[in-house]
């Protein structure tokens, strides 16, 4: 497991790319997010197998890691789709006072969870 | 607790009632999978078997490890699994697994709140409490609370970070070296790390306290 801390990309590589054939990256092969990006979980209740719990469904968050390798989607392959497309997952880091109003411990209490791609939203915030 | 182990296929638990729901629903997708050979009876079986070989020693042993070894705990740190097989422990599942380090300023606690995820390849089977609704509820909510009541007081400027084990990663709380350990070989320092302490709702033992156990 790799966890890439930064995967911002540079100018260097931008003009590296220019010299080279462009190669054209499956669905889902680059993370979408990087760590440090502020994210919200999103709203939604799909009938079947998922693994985001609801208590952390609208709330916001960091992105502390992106989780390596990228994963196939495991609500698809509940229902024995998979088509191939890998997805990453994030370690989500959300405060606690974020998720429990009031939450009277530590101030910088926090939770980590893993969140699948197809569940995080950019946040302004 | 059977509609969620999905992901751990077991023999059905020699009962006396009929079987549930998600008994039958097992039986019937494993006797498919054998009887369209995607694996045989004697797999079942040893793998049945080599979950028995498993139990927290093993994360002891990784622990003490770490505790003596810098460049060890470095690389356990950034990859857990291919850190094991350099102690020849095999990850088996198709899982990772990070280790999380406490220290003066970040404490670590693991709950799963969906079901019991749990690095058994080197746990072994999580305690029947790690199982339950109120541990996994509340861990998320109130963890200064939980961690109180199994005995363990986390100072306020103490960060505390909640792990939910909900996919694709295990998670192996690396616990402080106590104090007084100083001239401690690898064996004795194993004695003091006990599973809570890994599972992180509790401090690894100091020598007085595992001369009283």
């Amino acid at each position: 497991m790799v966890l890439e801390k930064s995967a911002s990309a540079v100018p260097a590589e931008a003009l590296d790319s220019a010299r080279k054939p462009s190669v054209v990256k499956a669905e889902g092969a680059e993370p979408l997010f990087k760590a440090g990006d502020a994210v919200r979980i999103s709203i939604r209740y799909p009938v079947g197998h998922y693994r985001v719990p609801t208590y952390i469904r609208g709330k916001r968050g960091k992105v502390e890691a992106v989780i390596k390798p990228a994963a196939v989607n495991n609500e698809d392959e509940g229902f024995g789709r998979n088509a191939g497309v890998k997805r990453h997952y994030y370690r989500i880091a959300i405060p606690l006072g974020e998720l429990w109003p009031g939450y009277s411990g530590g101030h910088n209490d926090g939770l980590l969870i893993e969140v699948f791609e197809t569940w995080l939203e950019r946040s302004s915030t | 607790m059977s509609s969620h182990e999905h992901e751990h296929p077991h023999l059905p638990e020699a009962g006396d009632g009929m079987p549930g729901y998600y008994e039958i629903m097992e039986t019937a997708v494993r006797e498919l999978l054998v009887e369209e050979k995607v694996f045989g009876p004697g797999e079942i079986r040893h793998m049945l078997e080599v979950m028995d070989t498993r139990t927290p020693a093993l994360g002891s042993k990784i622990v003490a490890r770490a505790w003596v070894d810098p460049a060890f705990r470095s690389r356990l740190l950034a990859n857990g699994r291919t850190a094991l097989e350099e102690l020849g422990i095999d990850f088996f599942e198709d899982t990772q697994l990070m280790v999380l380090e406490n220290t003066d300023t970040v404490h670590n606690v693991v709950v799963c709140t969906l079901c019991s995820c749990y690095p058994r390849e080197i746990l072994g089977l999580p305690p029947d409490w790690y199982k339950l609704k109120p541990y996994r509820a509340r861990t998320v909510k109130e963890p200064r609370v939980v961690l109180a009541e199994f005995g363990t007081v986390i100072p306020d400027d103490v960060e505390i970070r909640v792990s939910d084990s909900t996919a694709m990663i295990r998670f192996l709380v690396l616990p402080q070296r106590p104090e007084g350990t100083e001239n401690f070989n690898e064996e004795q320092l194993a004695a003091l790390v006990t599973r809570d302490a890994m599972i992180g709702v509790t401090k690894a033992l100091t020598p007085v306290e595992e001369q009283s156990r």
